[in-house]
């Protein structure tokens, strides 16, 4: 693998890396793990630890890959790696 | 109109269009049949990646599950969304760029093996006929219902329908037909939402609805209102209620989330993106248009839990008048207790019926006093509740029409993706790929229909006895693709080092795992009776439930695949250099060629 085919793997790997984190905070830890502490906060009648695991983490999934998509091809054309 | 009349033209119709659009569409070439020539527009192929994915499972059973789990049942909105992050992130690119027609295809070549291909096939077709399984559930349902006939004879229908349906067109008319399906599932579901959230709470945005009061005027959140009428008659607390443990609802999402990233019928759509870039954005608009269902989803079954409870409980909990006489219950509890689904029993003889929980000891004491003998809704079928939903609200008979063209619509595309994944399994990687080199191509697609057709059979015989739910059992499908599909195709890309040995022994292990879990509590081949060890919370693992085992199942063959690839020859420089290939875009076939 050569230098810049090396950087952008790593460049690759760092964002998705980010993203997942996010991917992981959203769902298992608001809307699973701390769902009580959070429930405690309520908008609507609706605690923000039920919220997270019903809707909030679905929006949250939708920005990452948009996020995703637009930095990779972004990275893509940075490294000269892009299609035709 | 009445309503059976209005359900025939609209399911007929709709029913007109599909098959209309599948012979429009039909498919000439093996390319055409397995995936539509690569020339599928991002968004096109997105709504048409979301028909399929969302099966029975999502429309008709997942808002049921929600209104009696609760909060415990935001392992199936997580899980089955948030697999399509680690899709987009993780697979769904370099797939592409690979540019095969098929998952084991990619496998075999991947790790320079041919029985690496074969156990790949065998674990895809292991979970597709579980999932096709759970759809039959939901067919059933919806043409029994539909028909007013028993659940057994709804279920024989459907399979015909599924039969002519699947084998006339391939991926190609599948693609265009199933588009016309988002769009008939997704207004048969979002209509009947926004008329319930109206009338419930005066808010026509059925996300927004949850969050919203009552429409009565009494001020009371929604959410708050949910909880006091369960918890008054001794049901758990709707927004809090767990399912199992929070170990299992954690282990639940994980094991549904990489299901969905190992499920053969939606990663075979992103080989059929014309760029790799596009294979990035469509899982993202796939998303986009399951997101409107699985929003919705909480606010269909919150309501729909909130008017069956007052359906019933009529007045004052405990009160002579409170429970709604049987004589006078609503046309639409008389029509499912046809099916079977639904039924009711007079225990303490006072011509009315009470629905409460009597497995709760706290409750019993004050049942007693009431003159209660015992819950009175002796069946309540979860996979009911979406379908009665608009009836049970009192919604126009158009409406109730429209569900049931929606249901039927969710689980064809599903249970057509899913054969065609099959049948491409079966006469593209064995057949061809691997005993038959030779084939013609027409034989090719006889042996694919003929497969198809083997499946439908299998499915349908064990839908006449489910394992669960529509949902339940599609989680079981899930759990075995997360167990052995999704660890080697990941490691594949990202590990370079796994080699052929660490793969193989990976999916064995993964999928035994699994298999052997859920059916020493399920029984064997999910037949009734033959598990050796009791379908009860106290027989699991650390409380994890059969559903939800395939998270620990992949955890065993990323932990089996990295160990035995450690001890055995790494793969050879030619295949490392296909992994360095498959990271970066450039260089991927055009759109058409194969």
């Amino acid at each position: 693998m050569n230098k810049t085919a090396e950087q952008y793997w790593k460049a690759n790997i760092r964002l998705v890396g980010i993203l997942l984190a996010i991917w992981f905070i959203c769902s298992f830890l608001f809307g699973i793990i701390l769902v009580e502490p959070l429930n405690t906060i309520k908008i609507g009648g609706v605690g923000l630890g039920f919220w997270f695991a019903q809707n909030g983490s679905i929006y949250t999934f939708l920005v990452l890959i948009y996020v995703y998509a637009k930095r990779m091809n972004a990275l893509d054309v940075e490294f000269d790696v892009h299609e035709d | 109109m009445d309503l059976q009349t209005l359900t025939y033209i609209v399911v007929g119709a709709t029913f007109a269009l599909y098959i209309g659009i599948a012979f429009w569409a039909r498919a000439g070439t093996t390319g055409e049949f397995y995936a539509a020539g690569r020339g599928v527009h991002p968004v096109a192929n997105g709504m048409a990646t979301a028909a399929d994915w969302m099966s029975a499972a999502s429309f008709i059973s997942m808002a049921g599950l929600i209104a009696f789990n609760g909060y415990g049942a935001s392992v199936f909105l997580m899980g089955w969304t948030g697999g399509y992050v680690l899709l987009a992130l993780l697979l769904a690119p370099y797939l592409r760029k690979f540019g095969k027609f098929t998952v084991p295809e990619f496998i075999g070549d991947r790790y320079y093996s041919r029985t690496a291909r074969i156990v790949a096939v065998i674990c895809l077709i292991i979970a597709s006929i579980t999932y096709v399984i759970g759809q039959m559930k939901g067919i059933g349902v919806a043409f029994s219902r539909f028909l007013e006939t028993e659940y057994d004879t709804g279920l024989y229908i459907g399979m015909g329908i599924v039969f002519i349906y699947a084998v006339l067109g391939g991926m190609k008319g599948i693609t265009y037909t199933q588009i016309a399906q988002y769009c008939v599932l997704i207004f048969a579901y979002t209509v009947p939402a926004i008329f319930i959230s109206l009338n419930i709470t005066g808010n026509p945005i059925p996300q927004l609805g949850i969050g919203s009061t009552m429409a009565d005027g009494s001020g009371t959140y929604m959410m708050d209102r949910l909880d006091q009428v369960v918890t008054d008659l001794g049901f758990t607390q709707y927004t809090t209620q767990v399912m199992g443990s929070k170990l299992n609802m954690f282990v639940y999402t994980l094991s549904l989330m990489i299901g969905t990233a190992g499920l053969p019928h939606v990663i075979i759509r992103f080989f059929t993106v014309p760029k790799v870039k596009d294979a990035r954005s469509s899982a993202g608009w796939a998303l986009v248009f399951i997101a409107i269902l699985y929003t919705t989803a909480p606010a269909v079954g919150s309501m729909a839990r909130l008017n069956l409870m007052n359906t019933i409980q009529t007045g004052e909990v405990g009160s002579a008048e409170g429970n709604i006489e049987i004589a006078k219950v609503p046309q639409w509890m008389t029509n499912w207790q046809k099916t079977g689904l639904l039924t009711w029993e007079d225990k303490n003889g006072d011509g009315r019926i009470q629905y409460y929980n009597d497995k709760n000891a706290d409750f019993a004491a004050k049942a007693e006093s009431y003159g209660w003998k015992g819950n009175e809704m002796t069946k309540v079928d979860r996979d009911i509740m979406v379908l009665a939903n608009p009836e049970i609200a009192n919604l126009p008979n158009w409406v109730i029409a429209l569900v049931v063209a929606g249901g039927l619509a969710a689980a064809l595309s599903t249970a057509a993706g899913l054969l065609l994944a099959i049948s491409s399994s079966i006469s593209h990687d064995l057949l061809k790929g691997v005993f038959m080199p030779d084939i013609s191509e027409k034989a090719e697609l006889l042996a694919g229909r003929i497969a198809m057709a083997g499946a439908i059979a299998l499915a349908g015989y064990f839908g006449l006895h489910p394992p669960d739910f529509a949902a339940g059992t599609v989680a079981i499908a899930f759990g075995l693709a997360a167990s052995s599909i999704f660890p080697v195709l990941m490691m594949g890309i990202f590990y370079k080092k796994m080699n052929r040995a660490g793969a193989i022994w990976g999916m064995i292990s993964g999928i035994g795992v699994t298999m052997l879990y859920v059916f020493q509590h399920k029984g064997i081949m999910f037949i009734p009776g033959t598990s050796f060890l009791g379908d009860l919370g106290p027989n699991w693992f650390l409380g994890i439930s059969p559903n939800a085992f395939g998270a620990i199942g992949a955890i065993v063959n990323f932990a089996v695949a990295i160990a035995v690839s450690k001890v055995t020859a790494p793969p050879p420089d030619h295949i490392q250099h296909l992994v360095e290939d498959i990271r970066v875009p450039k260089g991927a076939a055009g759109a058409i060629d194969h």
